[in-house]
């Protein structure tokens, strides 16, 4: 049983007064402020960056929660954070302004940033003001992130980028970017080596050897971006932890990327409108359809809040992580499928009705669920991983 | 869960080779004299002071060496015996009714009382010393030891040849032997959900752990099987399956400590019966041919899960219980009730 002693969950730590205190008072707050927030608004969930409430929120202590005061951050637990999270997700909460920042990037630089990076970023994360894109695929690089090309090369006092990054979410409103690229040789025998990871402030690159441009989604909507660098000029301190650590630290952020409750989530709010359409009343049909979904949900919810407590507890769940988010992309994924079989309608534009709004916005982005943040393959590779079968 | 509790439980299963399709009387005896079928009983009643967690890390135990005895099934008798101030005999005990459209009856019949009816599919019923009956009486639901003699029975078995038998009663009562229940016949098939749902975490584990150890042993095409990537995305996907069992069986651990909330123990039941057709199907397919014989052990397990998800309701059954909460909750209750559950 070793191999699959890596894959167990620690018991999820119980919930006390004090989280569901906090999650009252969460609720009580985005009761006010989601109150004209339409449902096909609210499925946008983490999509969706709104500046003005994200400051709100961090005006509450709720971004940067678990971060050293120092630093801006509250030091509350992860699962008091994991709370905030999964009110926020469930009720829809325009979150992606600082979702990228408070999950991964902000956590990076606490752990592997100087304290002058630490000093000048962390508190503007923390008070909703400073979001962050993630720079690691590359139009030869996706799943395959050790394959990536862009290089910094050493110059005085500092470096110089070229390359290309694609499927930049949110590049084209982020302050930073954690630029993930070569620093040594081209990759040899060791395709982990020679990589680093360096902090691209935005507003000083553009224009200055850096471009963004839109990639429209398939829906038309302006998430991704190409980023492309030429002869972009850094200065040293831009290097964020140590020259050639970038494979262990982007792993590292992926497992941040990959652990939350964002990635059982995504569907909940057609869960919430097929539960209003079909009403107290249903038939046996829609009760064993939606019992169905509220089963998988209180499952994943377990796992995830397991995967809260071991973060609190200094544990590594990287496994734990690849694992719920496969079953729970699955399940974002088959919601669509149920309510559309279950409740007879046609997915349509956002000034129909609610449940046919908020279906149109899912089927079309439900694909992007089993790619974001590490494909189902390359995820169930990293299980396979843990099993010891590679 | 105490390490020293789980490895005596590890020590003691893995010792055996559970080649029995039917009862192993050894095993159980062994079983007995080391205190875990009392686990579910409170110390007055003669337990050893363990946690529900720590039994139900027990009968998980159990059912991944899929032990052919009815330690799920003594552990619950003797806490209902025990809930209802009965005195909890010692030797095999079992549950009836288990399916909800069987009932039995129980009147007066002078000082003492007379139990009328008859169930099906009761576990281990032919090597019960005693059966714990929750009948109808007309004060409300009573707990009852029907002790062995006292029914007749009709033999018959699950997918894995474990006894699930037929018992009729039309039989005397004394009056030390019923007690009003504090819970009725539903709650009793609540509980039988719920450790089902446990067992079926344990056998799927370890059919998770035959399978990985099967494919990294199994040589085709001059390399073991498990350097395929078509077979690791199967182990990764029954790996999945098996964790979510395991958050299953820990859900319906918590609905025993409580008071069995239907929400929690439907939700137990119907993810670990689907992790159950899931997984074994995989574990199946991993196998190849082999897996298929009488003479490899998976079968031992996979039997086991197919007819351990359809005991105690259903998938279906059980979602459509918890859809019914979800519904009457509401759009604006579902999410309060599931984070409440």
């Amino acid at each position: 049983m070793t191999a699959l002693e890596a894959l167990t969950f620690a018991p999820p730590p119980d919930p006390d007064a004090a989280t569901e205190a906090l999650r009252q008072e969460v609720r009580a707050f985005l009761a006010a402020e989601l109150r004209d927030r339409t449902p096909q608004q609210r499925a946008e969930s983490w999509s969706a960056a709104d500046p003005a409430f994200s400051r709100r929120m961090a005006a509450r202590g709720w971004i940067g929660m678990t971060w050293p005061r120092r630093y801006g951050g509250h030091q509350r637990s992860a699962l008091e954070r994991y709370v905030v999270l999964e009110e926020m997700l469930a009720a829809g909460a325009p979150v992606g302004h600082h979702w990228v920042a408070d999950r991964q990037s902000g956590p990076n630089i606490l752990r592997n940033g100087t304290e002058a990076q630490r000093q000048a970023i962390l508190p503007r994360i923390a008070a909703g003001t400073c979001s962050f894109c993630i720079g690691m695929s590359e139009p030869d690089s996706g799943s395959d992130l050790a394959a990536a090309r862009t290089r910094a090369e050493r110059v005085d006092g500092g470096w110089r980028v070229n390359g290309t990054k694609v499927w930049t979410s949110g590049a084209h409103r982020a302050d930073y970017m954690i630029l993930f690229c070569r620093t040594g040789p081209a990759a040899g025998e060791d395709r982990h080596a020679g990589a680093s990871q360096f902090l691209v402030d935005m507003q000083r690159a553009r224009g200055n050897g850096m471009t963004v441009r839109p990639i429209l989604d398939m829906r038309g909507a302006h998430h991704f971006n190409e980023v492309s660098f030429t002869d972009l000029r850094l200065d040293d301190d831009a290097l964020l932890g140590q020259e050639g650590d970038g494979w262990k630290q982007v792993t590292a952020e992926l497992a941040f990327e990959r652990s939350g409750p964002e990635r059982f989530l995504s569907s909940f709010a057609l869960l919430t409108e097929a539960v209003r359409v079909l009403g107290p009343a249903a038939s046996e049909r829609a009760q064993v359809a939606i019992g169905r979904l509220c089963a998988h949900t209180l499952a994943l919810r377990r796992l995830s809040r397991s995967i809260a407590g071991m973060l609190q507890a200094g544990a590594d769940p990287a496994l734990q992580a690849a694992l719920v988010k496969d079953l729970g992309n699955v399940l974002e994924q088959e919601t669509v499928e149920v309510v559309r079989l279950l409740i007879d309608t046609e997915p349509a534009a956002p000034e129909d009705a609610t449940l046919a709004a908020v279906l149109a916005h899912l089927v079309l982005t439900a694909p992007s669920f089993s790619l974001r943040g590490g494909t189902r393959e390359i995820l169930r590779g990293i299980i396979a991983r843990g099993l010891g079968l590679r | 869960m105490s390490d020293l509790l789980t490895d005596a439980a590890e020590r003691l299963f893995a010792g055996r080779a559970a080649t029995e399709q039917g009862f192993d009387p050894a095993l159980w005896a062994a079983v007995a004299e080391a205190g875990f079928a009392a686990a579910l009983l409170p110390e007055d009643a003669g337990g050893a002071g363990t946690t529900v967690a720590e039994a139900m890390a027990l009968l998980r135990t159990a059912a991944a060496h899929a032990a052919p005895i009815p330690l799920a099934e003594t552990m619950l008798a003797g806490r209902l015996l025990a809930l209802a101030g009965l005195a909890v005999p010692p030797g095999v005990l079992t549950l009836a009714p288990v399916r909800l459209a069987d009932r039995m009856a129980l009147h007066r019949d002078g000082g003492g009382w007379r139990l009328c009816g008859s169930a099906s599919g009761i576990p281990w019923a032919r090597h019960a010393a005693a059966v714990v009956v929750v009948a109808e009486a007309a004060e409300g639901p009573a707990v009852v030891r029907l002790d062995a003699g006292g029914f007749t029975l009709a033999e018959g078995r699950n997918l894995a040849g474990e006894p699930r038998d037929r018992i009729d009663a039309d039989t005397r009562i004394a009056a030390e032997a019923a007690a009003p229940a504090p819970f009725d016949a539903i709650a009793l098939h609540a509980a039988g959900a719920a450790l089902r749902s446990v067992q079926i975490a344990g056998a799927l584990a370890a059919a998770l752990a035959l399978s990985v150890q099967y494919a990294q042993t199994r040589v085709q095409f001059g390399r073991p099987i498990g350097r395929f990537q078509a077979i690791q995305h199967s182990l990764a996907i029954l790996a999945g399956q098996s964790a979510a069992a395991l958050a299953a069986a820990d859900m319906a651990t918590d609905a025993l400590a409580r008071a069995l909330p239907p929400l929690l123990v439907g939700a137990a039941k119907a993810r670990a019966g689907e992790a159950a057709s899931i997984g074994a199907a995989l574990a199946h397919q991993v196998h190849g041919a082999i897996g298929f014989t009488r003479e490899y052990r998976l079968h031992r397990l996979t039997q086991r899960l197919w007819s351990w998800r359809d005991e105690f309701g259903n998938e279906a059954t059980w979602q459509a219980a918890v859809g019914r909460i979800a519904l009457a909750a509401g759009p604006d209750g579902l999410w309060p009730t599931l984070t409440a559950a």
